[in-house]
């Protein structure tokens, strides 16, 4: 692999240098909270950051956005799509597990059968730069999900902090571009030492907890059990989990009228509502909290690896952290594991 | 606080012990640090799981309607309060429940408190009564509780439980706030500068809509802002959908609202959603002369008609 060095002081310079060709997106502070948005100078940029509240899953699934389009009084024929060739993106500073989940889009939105054009045409003007953990939270767990605090899966770039400087391990040609373009140094042998030291220690804090293949049998073999309706009883069925998941995707459609034209618009949707799965008939499949909350978890745990053949989960905690009842999806999962306090029944 | 979880258990153990009570609403240790989680406890044997402290800020009382059975509850203040309008607006039967009241002198915001503390793994807590000491991952904070105590919890004028049926711990002094202040001193700011906080604040919404479902008075089977036939809110996330959910679901709540703040503690962008209800708050408040939660007896003043009643908010006066 190819490695680079950069220093911390240098950062800001170089978003600055960059700002013109592409639209980056990094971790800023806006009133007191930690987000991913689209940044104007690299001085917004914050580093020192545990992780983001929301997800950069915004930066290929904005939460809204207008497919189509067409003036009013006009005939079919003058629809507009909305597929504007896109200015080169640069997600900056996302953490190994959000640029893991990017990979887990690509297996909804770019499947062989079903391309999405428009996460496409975000997806390829996308350059992922992500900086390794080295501090996982206590609501942490990548090595479960089959990530690590430092995996560089989905990421052109991974940084890892040794101090004053990052190294930069150069994952993608994309990426060997980007180096290439900031004409960055090169390593040298004691500076690696210390990445590996760094890149050890933080591993050494996350231990997987579960073997996500049995879990999915156990999963599958436990869909009509009362348990669910035990562990999910306090489940206020709000959308944070899945609005701030970075794999959740689903979306809805809407026809809007506004301002003298029709608009085809998507946005995020979520299995946690009554309403995402009511039928016309006014029958519900999914009525009440348990039935939603399992489809998250089987949807995560279970279906994706038939589908996909990895987990719908990337552990970056997010749910876990921002859930206002503290419903922690590890102690669902487990609850059917096995391996903790049985469930009273 | 260890007393006030030991007497609890005691309670919540005779109520299950005699078949008082099909089940215990209450609280149980969080699985992240500074933080404690609702729990049902329906067997005897998962008493011991019952604790209180200052992390307990969900309003269990939004449980009531979901439980089947008798319920006991464990109730602070505000919980109380959100009992008496449910009850009032027949959601819940008085005969159905049985408080356990605990006194309240604040929750503390965890959000707020891991703000402070960066993020980053926390290892201990030491409680030093007016202080938490937080130590951890390249972390040693103290935090003055004061300063951390949930907005809703600083002007609080309702600590001790207004109805219940056991009384846990002892009775504790009432805050002296004059309630409304903060309305006041939003009022008194220019209309562009209240309008620029308000969109400010509602911009951040992603609604979630964990702000309405945290709330105990929310429990329409359907809610305005899901109904599809007709579709009364735009689905977007452009500032006038969103802000007229957020009004809309204000004035739903006028003359209801109890302000326990669910709603802020739910959400996880920090918007300050109780800035409007607030302002109802006051509004009932000055109009009606009606606080709510506070009479089982006391008719709601938007659901009966006195010909003397304010019409302030109709003709613009």
């Amino acid at each position: 692999m190819d490695y680079r060095i950069i220093k911390k002081s240098k950062i800001t310079e170089y978003l600055n240098n960059l700002i013109n060709e592409y639209v980056i997106f990094a971790p800023i502070e806006k009133d007191d909270i930690v987000l991913y948005d689209r940044i104007k100078s690299g001085d917004e940029v914050i580093l020192d950051y545990s992780n983001s509240v929301n997800s950069p899953k915004e930066a290929v699934i904005p939460q809204l956005e207008t497919l189509i389009s067409c003036k009013n009084n006009e005939d079919i024929t003058c629809v507009k799509e909305h597929l504007d060739e896109q200015k080169r993106f640069l997600l900056f500073g996302a953490r190994p597990c959000d640029a893991r989940s990017l990979l887990f889009l690509d297996k909804v939105f770019n499947d062989e059968k079903c391309r999405d054009v428009y996460y496409m045409n975000r997806r390829n003007a996308l350059t992922i730069i992500s900086l390794g953990c080295t501090r996982p939270q206590e609501t942490c767990f990548c090595t479960t999900t089959g990530g690590s605090p430092f995996s560089s899966e989905g990421s052109d770039l991974l940084f890892v902090d040794i101090g004053d400087d990052y190294i930069i391990q150069v994952i993608t040609e994309k990426g060997a571009e980007l180096v290439e373009k900031l004409d960055l140094e090169n390593t040298q042998n004691d500076e690696l030492t210390k990445m590996d030291i760094v890149i050890n220690k933080s591993k050494a804090r996350i231990e997987p907890e579960m073997e996500l293949k049995i879990l999915k049998d156990k999963l599958d073999s436990s869909f009509e059990g009362s348990a669910w309706e035990i562990l999910t009883e306090k489940c206020l069925s709000c959308g944070i989990c899945t609005y701030h998941c970075p794999t959740c995707h689903c979306f809805d459609m809407i026809d809007e009228e506004t301002k003298g034209k029709v608009e085809r618009i998507r946005l995020w949707d979520s299995c946690q509502f009554p309403h995402f799965t009511m039928q016309t008939s006014g029958f519900n499949p999914r009525p009440t909290y348990k039935e939603r909350y399992r489809q998250r978890i089987m949807h995560k745990f279970s279906y994706c690896f038939d589908n996909y053949n990895m987990a719908g989960c990337v552990g970056c905690g997010r749910c876990v952290s921002q859930c206002p009842v503290n419903l922690d999806i590890r102690q669902v999962l487990t609850a059917f594991y096995g391996k903790h306090e049985e469930i009273r029944l | 606080m260890t007393d006030v979880s030991n007497k609890i258990r005691e309670e919540a153990g005779k109520l299950l012990e005699k078949g008082e009570v099909d089940v215990i609403i209450g609280f149980e240790k969080g699985s992240i640090p500074l933080s404690a989680t609702p729990c049902f406890i329906r067997n005897e044997a998962d008493i011991e799981k019952l604790i209180w402290n200052e992390y307990c800020g969900n309003n269990l009382s939004l449980y009531l309607s979901k439980a089947r059975g008798k319920i006991g509850i464990i109730a602070k203040g505000c919980d109380t309060r959100a009992i008496v309008e449910l009850i009032k607006e027949k959601q819940v039967q008085r005969e159905r429940i049985v408080i356990i009241g605990v006194p309240c002198e604040g929750m503390l915001d965890r959000k707020r408190i891991m703000i402070r503390c960066q993020s980053r793994n926390i290892t201990g807590i030491e409680d030093q009564g007016r202080q938490l000491l937080i130590t951890g991952d390249s972390l040693n904070v103290a935090v003055e509780k004061d300063e951390f105590f949930y907005p809703a919890c600083q002007v609080c004028a309702n600590r001790n439980p207004v109805m219940c049926d056991v009384f846990i711990g002892n009775t504790i002094e009432e805050q002296k706030t004059d309630e409304f202040t903060d309305v006041t001193d939003f009022n008194e700011k220019p209309s562009e500068e209240r309008w620029a906080y308000i969109t400010d604040e509602i911009d951040r919404c992603i609604r979630c809509y964990a702000c309405r479902n945290a709330c105990p008075l929310c429990y329409c089977k359907e809610c305005f802002v899901d109904a599809t036939q007709p579709q009364w809110v735009g689905k977007t996330i452009e500032q006038s959908d969103t802000l007229s959910f957020h009004i809309m679901r204000s004035i739903h709540l006028a003359g209801r609202c109890i302000e326990c703040g669910a709603c802020e503690r739910a959400c996880p962008v920090m918007v300050d959603i109780r800035k409007l209800n607030r302002k109802m708050s006051a509004d009932v408040k000055n109009m009606f002369g009606y606080k709510t939660g506070l009479d089982i007896d006391q008719p709601a003043p938007l659901s009966v008609f006195k010909p003397d009643d304010s019409e302030e908010f109709i003709l613009d006066i």
